[in-house]
């Protein structure tokens, strides 16, 4: 069993399992930290963007200046944001069976892998996350297809110029193999490869093992995969969370007895607790709007915005700022808000009783229907209209790129009254703000991510007890800027394996077992013998058929006809175990007794025809880590005998050898 | 049991009466027993008798029964420690010099305890007015141990000598405080009240360690909230443990609070503010952990020395004050209410201490914390209305109410914060918020707010007429404490400090008195007085009997009974308060004269009301006379006997 590590982003995970003779792909995330070193993308042309002065190398060497600009001291590539996609040259593919999605944030590369690998295996993902996940790459697309840009930068990424590049884009890593996003095409026939599932639904992988979702707790349809045969069992632990948001939580249960447990996507900011961050969220958008100063609040379309908006929809009549304009725009801002109402089974029970009263289960609902919050596909049309000040916007993306949150960056950042506040964990703050700098609005950061922290991951482990557990290396070991905090690392025993990209693991157990069926006649012929109370056995002579992983005894053929041809003679010789054996032997050999009877051999003659009936005086028992070594020294004869064998070594002396082998035949039972 | 005969010097068991003889055996089998219930039993039975009765049986009770209990101390674990701890202490508080081998026992005990067990213990002979100073010495040590080991652990590198040159490094804590969670932060925490309790007591150890002391404070602070980085390997398990533990954050907060008391080097006072800091910025302070950082952080500011030659604060504190008010404005803003609510507090108390230190002034004022505590007055949860307006009320006492413009609060906005506080009064669904609008008016009226000064005989009648009708009987008796102050300004109570004083009053001169009573009659003090003198809430009734008696004496010399009682409207008056006395409080008393008030308070027997108001409810029910009742009753089922019962 062999895991391929395709990706070294520990909440973006994309893995290659092979497992019996299957080849599974566990979720294939995106990285999109790569597009921090892009500038970005204007929707309404931004004189200070285009302004930006080219950078040269210390010796004064121009030759860069179209492909990176300068900004406060930071240097960005003036193109179409890429992104990083998972190693594609590991393992072929093409091979993959199938491709297990955990949630919508962790699909995001699949179109590159269905599209350009030669795949053609299945998708299995979860309704929820198929609709969300959509929602997430129309997004994506549409935000860089809506800002063409003629330039595409490539000379930076030649590696004798990248070293002469300053950090970060020096150290980005592979940067030749970083991508432009795919097109909506793209999407929808990656899409169109998946094949949807329910929790706790079994699927059938060319008989050889059963994959198996279970409900995470992260997101909407967010899962957790067990992935089993009749034998074995891996757990894939992804994005999961204990906390009660709106997803419905995470089953645990389902993860006990795995013999490995592959465990990604914790919380990214583990010592920020996100119930505490709702808090400070709140607090400063108060604060912010009570002095006249708008919100920016950079978000994904679909997760943590839900929680955001109920949290805001208690707070806000009592923080007095009913007044204030919420706005949400995205180009699937209205698709997100609606699609979030339907899927009330994969909502937390609370919210599955609202929808039998007959209420929304979210109550964005009653804020969109009082007019509080307003959604708009972008900054462009009615929105212009209706903008009031101060006001909350919630917009894409949180990188800080593309999207219509770049225009508001640019028009708010003058002016410290406003403040932009990071919900989203998965950009550096500071990173994503670098282009904008210098900026005079205020900058709150506020992770909000539910996924387990160390603590809840400890306790999971204690209650569902796999007997290894393989996870990215980051968690193996503090985090850098934090090496005394021994409690923000896995602390399992045995220690966990850890991988980085583009590692390949073999995993530590081995296959031991496999369900073979036994057919019903050749099972009716079968005569067992009881050998110790409850313990029967029974010879079988059979032929092992083996198709579709699945292995069945079947009868022999029969026998020739004895006046066959001499052909048939001939075949009926080639059917395996139809001769007359020697019989099996079970039990365990007494060595004191055996030897008192070595001793006494010469009253009991085991075996009467033996020449020479006289007993061994000099033995000598040792014992070995196996078992015992019986030796009659006078012989030269040794008996080793082990838990699984007896071996007697004698030279030359066949009739002593088959004296002492009936000796130890005597003890054991024949069947 | 009765003391031994005179002349008996050491009275030996033979002597002892029977039934003390079998009980003492009982005890003392019960202290061999295994079973621990029966040997807390036993424990518990002497510390009581060693509690409440010292003599000479009690010496010859201890030199039998103290070798059993130090058997006690072999065993491992030491049997019901507790009781033993209680049994010990009760024998040292009473006379301990008459117990022989008492502070051995004591010793002896501390060393063989856990350090989680020997806490108490320690704190207790810490206590003791009187005690061997080896023995306070080694108690002392018990309770400096586990901070000791924080300090030591988390050290970057050695240092000079640390907390306890004896006591640091101690094994048993060591592996007490890494054993488990609940055991680090039990033995923690007991070690912070003990030694919090201590702080401020005449017999604490002396010298005290202040700065390692405080030290320690800040560092368990900063292993808390994951900011320390120690080096060690016990630093580092140590952090993994504490890190977030909010009860050791609590315990921490409260005893730097107490340590505020003492004074520090500077560099030490330096890092306290900045982990108070640190943990009021902190989004991942609870609620409770908030609380007590405002708290500590208070008792710190205003412990802060003053800059010799000058009355306002030292530059460190404004300083301070420059960051702390981003965080409270920020934490006003809080959806935790308790946080709102502490805010308020803190914000309250810093007033009221520095509303006149123009540092202070000038810090708030160009903030927006006024601004966001007059928006709390809508708060939608009562406690912060009620936190908003003592906030409030305490602000604009200096002057420091928010202002659109920013600058110190002209009249106008003055009075419609009084508007916005009377509204609050008269609609507010919850008590809390109405009670601290009345204690705010009580305030503002005691301590000449001008703008009420302006008008206070408007303002006191609007005051009373909400008052009146409120039904939750704190804001009628606070409307009558407002009164009260009113009475005393215009009446004069300076000669004494206690307005209850009622024996030797002085009486008010006619002049002023008569001109008193009618403007005591505008503003309907009486209607609202009598009303609740008939209050069915007894302390609202107390204090309005009390408020008419010291009327009442000031008022001796104006006019004679006779002009009063031929009042025309005095009998109707009399009539409406017997009504009222009866429960009908519907008809309303009208407008009464000053002679006919005078009249009033005379025939009413305000004595005869006052005793039987004294009165506790229960004291029918408490009374011989009901209790001989209950037992005559009892008697009478029987049917038998009914002498016997005396």
């Amino acid at each position: 069993m062999k895991l391929y590590c395709l990706s070294g982003h520990p909440t973006l995970p994309c893995n290659v399992l092979k497992f019996k003779s299957t080849t599974i792909m566990l979720d294939c995330g995106l990285d999109m930290t790569s597009t921090l070193n892009f500038l970005p993308l204007p929707l309404v042309q931004s004189p200070r963007l285009s302004n930006l002065p080219g950078w040269s190398l210390k010796d004064g060497n121009a030759f860069l200046d179209k492909e990176l600009k300068e900004c406060s001291g930071h240097v960005f590539v003036d193109s179409v944001p890429e992104f990083c996609l998972p190693e594609t040259e590991l393992i072929d593919l093409s091979t993959v069976d199938v491709i297990l999605i955990s949630n919508y944030h962790c699909m995001m590369a699949l179109p590159y892998i269905t599209e350009h690998t030669g795949f053609t295996g299945t998708v299995y993902a979860t309704e929820p996350s198929v609709q969300i996940g959509r929602l997430l790459m129309e997004e994506l697309v549409n935000f860089i297809e809506r800002v063409p840009k003629a330039q595409s930068a490539s000379l930076w990424k030649n590696k004798d110029i990248q070293r002469l590049l300053p950090s970060p884009l020096k150290d980005a890593v592979e940067v030749s193999t970083w991508r432009r996003c795919y097109t909506m095409q793209e999407v929808n026939s990656a899409l169109s490869k998946i094949q949807l599932v329910g929790y706790s639904q079994k699927i059938e992988l060319f008989g050889a093992v059963q994959v198996t979702p279970l409900s995470s707790g992260y997101a909407l349809g967010s899962s957790n995969w067990i992935i089993q045969s009749h034998y074995e069992k891996v757990s894939y632990v992804s994005g999961s969370s204990l906390l009660t948001t709106h997803p419905q939580p995470m089953d645990q249960a389902s993860l006990k007895n795995s013999d490995v447990l592959i465990l990604t996507g914790l919380t990214q900011i583990p010592t920020a607790n996100p119930d505490s961050m709702v808090g400070e969220f709140c607090s400063n958008l108060s604060l912010t709007v009570r002095n006249g100063g708008n919100v920016l609040v950079p978000c994904y379309p679909s997760g943590v915005i839900y929680d955001l908006l109920e949290c805001l929809y208690q707070y806000i009549d009592s923080a007095g700022l009913s007044s204030i304009p919420f706005y949400f725009i995205s180009p699937v801002a209205n698709s997100s808000l609606e699609f979030s109402q339907i899927f009330a089974e994969w909502l937390c029970h609370n919210k599955q009783t609202k929808v039998y009263l007959p209420e929304p289960p979210f109550p964005h609902a009653e804020l969109i229907q009082t007019n509080k919050l307003k959604h708009y596909p972008s900054i462009h049309g009615d929105f212009s209209n209706d903008f009031r000040q101060p006001c909350v916007v919630f917009t894409g993306h949180p990188s800080l790129r593309f999207g219509d949150v770049v225009h508001f960056m640019e028009l708010w950042g003058k002016s410290s009254l406003n403040t932009v506040i990071f919900t989203e964990p998965d950009f550096t703050y500071l990173e994503a703000l670098a282009p904008y700098q210098p900026l005079a609005m205020k900058c709150i950061y506020c992770p909000i991510d539910t996924r387990l922290n160390f603590i809840q991951v400890s306790k999971l482990l204690k209650e569902v007890q796999p007997l290894h557990v393989v996870c990215p290396e980051q968690y193996t070991q503090p985090p850098p800027a934090q090496s005394h905090r021994i409690d923000l690392m896995i602390d399992c025993q045995p220690p966990a394996m850890s991988y980085r990209r583009a590692e390949v693991l073999a995993l530590p157990f081995k296959r031991r077992y496999e369900k073979i069926e036994i057919m019903p006649e050749l099972a009716d012929s079968l005569v067992p013998m009881e050998i110790k109370p409850g313990v029967s056995l029974a010879t079988v002579s059979a032929v092992l058929h083996t198709k579709d992983n699945k292995h069945i005894l079947q009868p022999p053929p029969r026998p020739a006809q004895p006046t066959g041809g001499k052909k048939r003679k001939r075949a009926s010789d080639d059917i395996p175990d139809c001769k007359v054996l020697k019989p099996l032997l079970s039990g365990s050999i007494p060595v004191e007794q055996f030897v008192q009877t070595l001793e006494k051999s010469t009253q009991h003659p085991p075996v009467p025809f033996l020449l020479e009936q006289h007993g061994f005086s000099d033995i000598k028992v040792e014992d070995t880590a196996k078992g015992h070594i019986v030796l009659l020294q006078e012989a030269e004869t040794l008996i080793q005998i082990e838990e699984d064998s007896t071996h007697i070594i004698c030279d030359n002396d066949e009739m002593l050898r088959v004296r002492l082998r009936d000796l130890v035949l005597k003890f054991l039972q024949k069947f | 049991m009765r003391g031994p005969a005179e002349g008996h010097r050491s009275p030996q068991a033979c002597d002892w009466p029977a039934c003390a003889q079998k009980i003492v055996g009982h005890i003392e089998d019960s202290l061999c027993s295994t079973a621990v219930p029966q040997v807390t039993q036993a424990l518990s039975v002497l510390t009581t008798a060693f509690g409440h009765c010292h003599g000479l049986w009690t010496q010859g009770l201890w030199v039998r029964l103290s070798p059993l209990v130090a058997r006690l101390l072999e065993k491992d674990p030491v049997p019901a420690s507790h009781s033993l701890v209680d049994l010990l202490l009760s024998v040292a508080r009473s006379a301990p010099s008459s117990y022989r081998g008492l502070w051995e026992t004591l010793a002896q005990t501390l060393s063989h305890l856990s350090p989680t067990q020997a806490g108490p213990l320690a704190l207790g002979i810490l206590k003791l007015q009187d005690c061997p100073q080896a023995l306070r010495t080694q108690a002392f040590g018990i309770l400096l141990q586990p901070l000791a080991c924080v300090l030591e652990a988390a050290a970057q590198a050695p240092g000079p000598p640390g907390l306890l040159e004896g006591a640091a490094g101690n094994s048993m804590t060591v592996d007490t405080l890494l054993s488990s969670k609940s055991a680090c932060v039990g033995l923690l925490c007991c070690a912070l009240a003990h030694l919090g309790l201590l702080q401020p007591l005449p017999q604490r150890p002396s010298p005290w360690p202040q700065a390692p002391l405080l030290g320690a404070a800040v560092t368990i602070l900063r292993l808390c909230s994951g900011s320390a980085a120690p080096t060690s390997d016990v630093g580092s398990r140590l952090c993994a443990i504490l890190v977030g533990c909010g009860r050791v954050q609590r315990a921490a907060l409260d005893f730097l609070g107490a340590l505020s008391q003492g004074t520090g080097p500077q560099e030490l006072v330096t890092q306290v503010f900045s982990v108070l800091l640190e943990y009021l910025v902190s989004p991942e302070s609870s609620s409770m952990v908030l609380k007590k950082a405002f708290q500590a952080t208070l008792r710190w500011l205003l412990s802060s020395p003053k800059t010799p030659g000058c009355c306002d604060l030292d530059p460190h504190t404004q300083l301070f004050l420059r960051e702390l008010l981003p965080v409270l404005q920020k934490r006003l803003c809080s959806p935790c209410w308790e946080v709102r609510d502490s805010g308020l507090e803190f914000l309250t108390q810093m007033t009221r201490h520095w509303g006149g230190q123009a540092g202070f002034r000038q810090a708030l004022l160009a903030s927006e914390v006024p601004e966001l505590t007059k928006q709390l007055l809508r708060d939608p949860e009562s406690y912060v209305r009620a936190s908003a307006v003592t906030a409030t009320g305490q602000l604009s006492s200096w002057g420091l109410c928010a202002t659109p413009a920013g600058h110190e609060c002209p009249g106008a906005q003055q009075e419609s914060l009084l508007v916005e506080l009377l509204h609050i009064l008269s609609t507010d669904s919850e008590g809390f918020p109405r009670r601290a609008v009345m204690q705010v008016f009580t305030e503002w009226l005691r301590d000449g707010h001008a703008d009420v000064a302006e008008d206070a005989e408007q303002f006191v009648a609007g005051a009373l007429q909400a008052a009146s009708r409120d039904l939750d009987w704190e804001v009628r008796a606070q409307g009558l404490e407002l009164a009260l102050v009113f009475l005393e300004q215009l009446l004069g109570q300076r000669g004494s400090h206690c307005p209850y004083a009622v024996a030797l009053p002085e009486t008010a001169p006619p002049g002023v008195l008569a001109q008193a009573l009618q403007v005591l009659c505008r503003v309907q003090l009486f209607e609202f007085a009598f009303r609740a003198l008939f209050d069915c809430d007894r302390p609202v009734a107390q204090k309005s009997c009390d408020l008419l008696l010291f009327l009442r004496a000031k008022a001796a010399p104006c006019g004679s009974p006779q002009e009063a009682g031929d009042s025309p409207n005095v009998a109707s008056v009399e009539a409406t308060l017997q009504r009222w006395q009866a429960g009908e409080q519907g008809q309303p008393l009208g407008y009464l004269e000053p002679g006919a008030v005078v009249a009033l308070l005379r025939s009413v027997d305000l004595e005869g009301l006052r005793d039987t108001l004294a009165e506790s409810s229960d004291h029918v029910e408490k009374s011989p006379q009901s209790l001989l009742q209950d037992m005559l009753a009892a008697v009478g089922v029987l049917g038998e006997n009914e002498a016997d019962c005396y």
